[in-house]
């Protein structure tokens, strides 16, 4: 009648916090940008550069504004809950780390060879590494700039880091910028490899307990 | 097995449907095919697009915008500093003239009488004699060499004179225990400030610009100047001042701009 359970805890690829937080935030950062694109209109930082009206969220100024105040209370309550979870979980020291040059190179020449592998879900490359923890410094930075343009006074401290206002809407603009090749990058790549974007819906592959990952067969 | 006849439904009509309001509006019936219902679905959303429908303007998605609004005016309030001071600039970076900014273009601006004008006050204030001008010219002054900072992205550095405003307050007998202070424009134009923020040491009447007297377009012979809110919360050309716990909507927050518009 007992049936002997395993004592190996089954686990998915993309544990369900994972997979909720990354589309809370895939939508946080579509708010973002698309409202950031409005307020930038307003006051151009590249004089060739405007966001069509088509592409940026809200018809008027405050429109942009109030899209953009409330996007950020889910892009940072999100964003430290995700950062958290990959801390005290281990995640991020199992899946990102250690990144070492020699592998960068490796994973570079294998592109440049057509020879990368991308069968195996569970394991990131050196490149996947490097462009995932960048993207998380971006997502900080963008934060902190962020706050600085938004309370130059009463953060006067940290406003006096980036310089001036105007440089701190630079650094606000470049992190955008970033966080923009990063996506167009990680949705071309999610497509060309459309299981990768089916495990972050279902969980994917299940992963063994253990520290080292391995599809269950 | 014995076979029924439908029920006819309740519902159903006695007698058969009149064809002959088909027959009367054949052209009409005949027009409509599918690459006219087609073209006419094309040019509906053309015109959605022309008029740049959009999801924020719905009632329910501004009741939600506007609740975060609100919530992050309190947010603001709370982590206001009322004896910090924004950063100062020396004279040689003050850009002159100042930049102008209202609702409506410099040429439509219209210039006080310094002669004629007074300056109400109202609500919870002592005394609430209207100040002239000439008398509010003789108050002492109080010099902030600032930055404004506008909503949309650009700022400047500016020099500002004038009564310093919690002096002021204090002066007419105001309750400074009091929730706002409500400035109305001669331009139709209201602001509103909290108390914390009309208390703050760089919270001016500014007078004058540079040394001089203000020029018409920045708001002569009175204006608000605070280092600690955005471009819009600075009302020009004020004709009266009012004390009060009464929140009320001002010009721009009205339309959906953020209220408290702390920096």
């Amino acid at each position: 009648m007992s049936a002997v359970k395993s004592t190996h805890h089954e686990r998915r690829l993309h544990p369900l916090p994972v997979r909720v937080m990354h589309w809370i935030n895939a939508v946080a950062i579509f708010i973002m940008i698309g409202s950031g694109w409005k307020i930038y209109n307003d006051d151009v930082i590249l004089g060739w550069l405007h966001f069509p009206d088509s592409i940026v969220i809200g018809k008027w100024a405050q429109y942009g504004l109030q899209w953009h105040f409330f996007g950020m209370w889910i892009f940072v309550l999100n964003g430290v809950a995700y950062l958290s979870y990959g801390i005290a979980t281990g995640r991020f020291r199992q899946k990102l780390f250690p990144v070492s040059i020699r592998d960068i190179l490796a994973t570079v020449n294998d592109a440049l060879h057509f020879r990368l592998a991308h069968d195996d879900l569970t394991h990131y490359n050196a490149v996947q590494k490097i462009l995932y923890l960048g993207v998380m410094a971006v997502g900080v930075l963008i934060v902190i700039s962020g706050l600085a343009l938004w309370k130059p006074v009463q953060f006067s401290e940290l406003a006096a880091l980036f310089g001036s206002f105007q440089a701190t809407r630079v650094v606000h603009f470049l992190c955008m910028a970033a966080i923009v090749g990063f996506l167009l990058v990680h949705i071309s790549l999610a497509l060309l490899v459309p299981q990768s974007l089916v495990a972050m819906v279902t969980g994917g592959p299940v992963v063994d307990d253990g520290a080292a990952p391995e599809i269950k067969r | 097995m014995s076979i029924r006849t439908r029920t006819p439904s309740l519902f159903r009509p006695r007698k058969s449907i009149d064809q002959g309001v088909l027959t009367r509006n054949r052209a009409l019936v005949d027009g409509i095919n599918r690459r006219n219902v087609l073209r006419g679905a094309v040019s509906l959303g053309a015109l959605s697009l022309l008029t740049g429908c959009d999801v924020s303007e719905d009632d329910s998605v501004q009741k939600v915008l506007r609740a975060v609004s609100a919530w992050n005016d309190r947010v603001q309030a709370a982590i206001f500093r009322p004896h910090h001071l924004a950063p100062t600039y020396s004279a040689s970076q003050v850009v002159k003239p100042p930049r102008f900014n209202a609702y409506y273009d410099i040429e439509e601006v219209k210039p006080i009488d310094g002669a004629t004008w007074k300056l109400e006050l109202a609500g919870r204030i002592d005394s609430k004699q209207p100040w002239t001008a000439h008398q509010i010219y003789q108050l002492p002054e109080q010099e902030i060499i600032i930055k404004h900072i506008c909503v949309e992205g650009w700022d400047y550095i500016g020099q500002w004179s004038g009564p310093n405003l919690r002096d002021f307050l204090q002066r007419v007998g105001a309750d400074l225990t009091a929730k706002y202070v409500y400035f109305i424009c001669n331009d139709d134009y209201t602001e509103s400030i909290d108390m914390a923020t009309a208390l703050h040491p760089q919270t001016i009447l500014a007078t004058k610009y540079a040394g001089a007297v203000l020029a018409d377009p920045f708001g002569y012979p009175l204006r608000l100047r605070t280092s600690t809110k955005l471009g819009y919360k600075n009302a020009k050309w004020i004709k009266a001042i009012e004390v009060t716990n009464d929140f009320r909507e001002t010009f721009w927050s009205k339309q959906g701009f953020n209220w408290f518009a702390g920096i």
